[in-house]
């Protein structure tokens, strides 16, 4: 765990957490996690249902408390300071819009819960409602009540809510989770957009690796309450630390194999082992549509084709290798004339990832 | 990595109550537990712990006197009665109500609940005034040779309207929620309508039953406003336990109603078991 | 033809069946109040409720019904908000404490009062001494009055809250209010209508009971009747129009009772918990 490099201890380091666990009774929801977030930074929690990334966020809005651990933001002790001082945006799973209150009394709430000294004035605070209702798009709805709005509104109302109080730190749970998929894909663009004009370290969890590939400048990833990689969306598709991260980011073939002397054996195919690759039994993934085809009696993994389907701009090959069934992506145009049912052809994954086997 | 993992290593929970964010626990819990705590939990420790004054033998020489046996035997008796035949009048009551729509259907759904609403001694005075031998359906029934009022027959028929709005109540929101596609889909599977009924919609609705029929059993029990002008309070005929309470607190023997209190708080709760086992049970069949 | 079972041509039947059973066994008792009432003309009915008994009777009831009721509704939202907003061990058996008073018989619920502060109670004799009057006094009627309807506010909040969640109170929380704040603004005006529909049941309850209070008033003309114990003295004095006027006051009561939670169930039906909404 290289935990701190000596450049993110510089002064826009924004979060930092350290060693933080978590149980519920006996059921460990974090496991000592550390990781920490730039300043102005998207960063992405993701994993499976179960991983620790909800009870994560929740602990950093002050919801939940660690057992043990630290949580630093700006360099302050965020632990010690109790929800309604942290001066987070926390945008929740279904929302959690006051249901008797418009739209616009909504977003106010914020700003009119304050300290008489630190309240703004009844006109400011319509100020900025208005704006925020504008930055949201809403300026029509101010007057409406949540349940008069679709899912996406309310989604939208929400972070208005959360950005009224103009926060240090901006925190998503399943920003999308309950919306369909077309609204979906608008509000992600939308939402990286306000990010970048907002300009708030922002965290959001979320169980999607397409999502959280698409939108975050970086990606933890979490699994059984332990963080297993902390990383750029390029490094962690282009090298997952472990199977599980790999399985975990998109589709993934795996096929056992040993690595000798710099060389990678996977059945009756020999070829150079990547750098860095452990010594001795191993498993390869790869992903099925990152792979060469070549004639029968060339280099490469035997595969005996059974089906071969058109899918729009894909062929989708389902084929044995090693009697194993293996489903390959090709794409149309380069696809070898050998490739059809009843065939054998030979298959090489272009960027194979290997992990000690076990 | 060494004493900082170690002195963070996750503690051991041992408090009762699991920690949260919101404030006010100590203050809400406090002054529910206080709150109960005066005004049931005393009282009914004076309830469970008085009778032994009178020793063993006395509590149940008070208990077998041939008065208590008889008012219990009314007051359990009459219960189960109307409790089981408010089962198929509540049944019917929410299937209408639920399955068809017709002018007033709402007015009339309101009316159900007119027994909840309406004071015990109100009830309990009209109910005598209509079922009296001289009264507007005493008379007719008088003439059958029936003795409604002044009988254990007043009696069931007080019991019968404190506890019909319990079975409706409980019956009609399943009814309402009852997933249509279950009966299309046994429709489709070729099943009449009796077997639809019977294999479908009463699974259902049996435990719903069951629960009202706990409800209106329990109610009924320790009913007195509505059953005492109506009962006409004959020793050994026409007595309801809890009249014996106060015909007993009346002679200062606060110990012999208090055996009785608590005799029948004892077989409410037994019946009330009961009655849960039998639901666990179609619970459980309903599962497999 | 629709699939689920409605049996059309039954449906007349059905409608006759249910409208019998509702008027004889409750619409029947309640127009007989009223009928019974002014069966001696209106200056008969008038008269015996201007009585001054039945006046001190009707004081005496809104006077319980003002001090036990605010208290319950008070106990109500503790209840709701320790049960439903926390978890605590020992939660399921304080539901059935909060329950109890439901399962019991509204004599047994004065007994126990007898048997605490009674002439022969447990403290009978120490305030006797002090020369406190408990039982056969407004503060009898109080304790019984508060037992019986114990329940009433609580039953239902905790489920409507518990159904609601936390997530308002937590977002109201993370956006700076405080914890009074955030109850007065955010959870007080979500239960409102189920605190209303509670407390309307609750006061119902309050002003029509009998059995519980019956037990510990020793029915003291003008003094500890409350306005259905008045009914029963009437009654047993023969008379009868008396008792019946005084009912109807009591049954308009119940009417009005039954009017409002009606509205409440149309109007606010999303306010108020799951087993309310028709």
């Amino acid at each position: 765990m290289n935990f701190q490099r000596a450049d993110d201890t510089s002064a826009n380091l924004a979060l930092e957490i350290k060693g933080v666990s978590k149980a519920y009774g006996r059921f460990p929801a974090l496991k000592d996690v550390s990781l920490q977030a730039r300043d102005k930074e998207f960063l992405a929690l993701l994993g499976p249902s179960g991983s620790g990334k909800t009870t994560l966020l929740r602990v950093l809005a002050g919801l939940e408390t660690p057992d043990a651990g630290e949580v630093r933001f700006g360099g302050e002790d965020f632990l010690s300071l109790p929800v309604r001082h942290r001066k987070v945006g926390m945008v929740f799973q279904h929302y959690a819009l006051f249901r008797h209150m418009t739209v616009a009394q909504n977003i106010a709430f914020g700003l009119t819960v304050r300290k008489r000294s630190e309240k703004p004035s009844k006109s400011e605070i319509a100020d900025r409602v208005h704006k925020l209702l504008q930055l949201v798009q809403l300026e029509d709805l101010g007057k409406r009540y949540p349940s008069q709005l679709s899912g996406g509104q309310r989604q939208r109302v929400a972070l208005a809510r959360a950005l009224a109080i103009e926060p240090r730190m901006l925190l998503l749970d399943e920003p999308f989770g309950a919306l369909d998929a077309q609204v979906r894909r608008e509000l992600r663009r939308w939402l990286r957009e306000l990010h970048d004009r907002a300009g708030v370290t922002t965290v959001f969890v979320t169980h999607d690796q397409e999502e959280a590939l698409d939108l975050a400048d970086r990606v933890a990833i979490l699994k059984d309450g332990q963080l297993i990689q902390l990383g750029s969306p390029n490094e962690v598709y282009e090298h997952p630390a472990t199977p599980f991260v790999f399985d975990f980011l998109g589709q993934a073939c795996r096929m056992p194999g040993v690595v000798e002397g710099g060389r990678l054996r996977i059945a009756d195919w020999d070829s150079e082992a990547p750098a860095g690759a452990p010594q001795g039994a191993v498993e390869v993934f790869f992903r099925p549509d990152e792979v060469t085809f070549a004639p029968a009696d060339g280099a490469g993994l035997s595969a005996d084709v059974k089906a071969v389907a058109q899918r729009g701009p894909d062929v989708r090959i389902d084929c044995r290798i090693e009697g194993q069934p293996v489903e390959l992506i090709g794409h149309g145009p380069t696809l070898p004339p050998g490739v059809s049912p009843g065939l054998s052809v030979r298959v090489r994954p272009t960027r194979p990832q290997v992990y000690a086997a076990g | 990595m060494t004493a900082a993992t170690l002195a963070s290593a996750p503690k051991p929970r041992t408090a009762w109550v699991q920690p949260s964010i919101l404030p006010g626990f100590p203050l809400a819990m406090g002054w529910t537990l206080t709150w109960l705590g005066l005004i049931v939990v005393l009282p009914l420790t004076a309830l469970v712990i008085r009778p032994w004054e009178l020793g063993l033998a006395g509590v149940w020489e008070s208990l077998t006197e041939p008065r208590v046996l008889a008012a219990l035997r009314l007051s359990f008796g009459a219960a189960l009665l109307a409790a089981l035949t408010n089962v198929p009048l509540g049944l019917l009551v929410a299937w209408t109500l639920t399955r068809y729509e017709f002018p007033g259907r709402r007015i009339v759904d309101a009316f159900v609940d007119l027994p909840f609403a309406l004071p015990t001694a109100v009830a309990g005075i009209a109910l005598t005034a209509i079922y009296a031998p001289t009264g507007l359906l005493g008379e007719p029934l008088a003439k059958l040779g029936i003795k409604a009022a002044y009988s254990p027959i007043g009696v069931y028929i007080a019991l019968l309207f404190i506890g019909l709005p319990f079975v409706v109540r409980t019956v009609q929101p399943v009814l309402q929620d009852l997933d249509i596609e279950v009966e299309e889909a046994a429709t489709t599977l070729g099943a009449t309508t009796l077997q639809r009924f019977s294999h479908v919609v009463m699974p259902a609705v049996a435990p719903a039953l069951i629960s009202g029929f706990s409800l209106a059993f329990a109610r009924a029990v320790g009913e007195y406003g509505s059953v005492i002008f109506i009962a006409g309070n004959m020793p050994l005929k026409s007595e309801i336990a809890p009249l014996l309470i106060v015909i007993r607190l009346e002679q200062y023997d606060y110990a012999g109603a208090a055996v009785v209190g608590l005799a029948m708080l004892a077989i409410s709760f037994g019946a009330l078991l009961a009655v849960n086992g039998l639901q666990l049970f179609l619970a459980g069949r309903g599962r497999r | 033809m629709n699939p689920t079972i409605r049996l059309p041509g039954l449906a007349p039947l059905f409608l006759v069946l249910t409208l019998t059973i509702l008027g004889v066994l409750i619409v029947l008792p309640l127009g007989v109040v009223f009928a019974s009432a002014l069966s001696q003309g209106l200056a008969a009915y008038i008269e015996p409720l201007t009585h001054p008994d039945a006046l001190a009777a009707i004081r005496l009831t809104l006077t319980v019904a003002a001090i036990s009721v605010p208290l319950n509704a008070i106990f109500g939202v503790a209840a709701a908000w320790a049960i439903a907003r926390f978890e605590f061990k020992g939660k399921s058996l304080l539901v059935t404490f909060i329950d109890l008073p439901f399962s019991m018989s509204p004599v047994v619920s004065g007994l126990v009062w007898v048997l605490l502060f009674g002439a022969q109670g447990w403290f009978g004799p120490w305030l006797q001494d002090h020369n406190i009057k408990i039982i056969f006094a407004t503060s009898g009627l109080v304790l019984a009055t508060v037992l019986v309807t114990l329940p009433f506010v609580a039953r239902e909040l905790i489920p409507l809250m518990q159904d609601q969640g936390a997530d308002e109170e937590a977002a109201a929380l993370t956006l700076g209010a405080g914890g009074f704040t955030t109850f007065w603004r955010v959870t007080l005006p979500n239960i409102k209508w189920a605190l209303l529909y509670g407390v309307l049941l609750c006061n119902a309850r309050a002003m029509g009971e009998f059995g519980a209070v019956s037990v510990v008033s020793g029915s003291v003309r003008g003094l500890t009747t409350t306005l259905p114990l008045h009914v029963e003295v009437l009654y047993n004095d023969y008379e009868f129009v008396g008792a019946f006027a005084a009912a109807s006051i009591l049954a308009g009561l119940g009417l009005v009772t039954l009017v409002l939670k009606s509205v409440l169930e149309w109007r606010h039906s999303g306010e108020l918990s799951a087993s309310r909404r028709h």
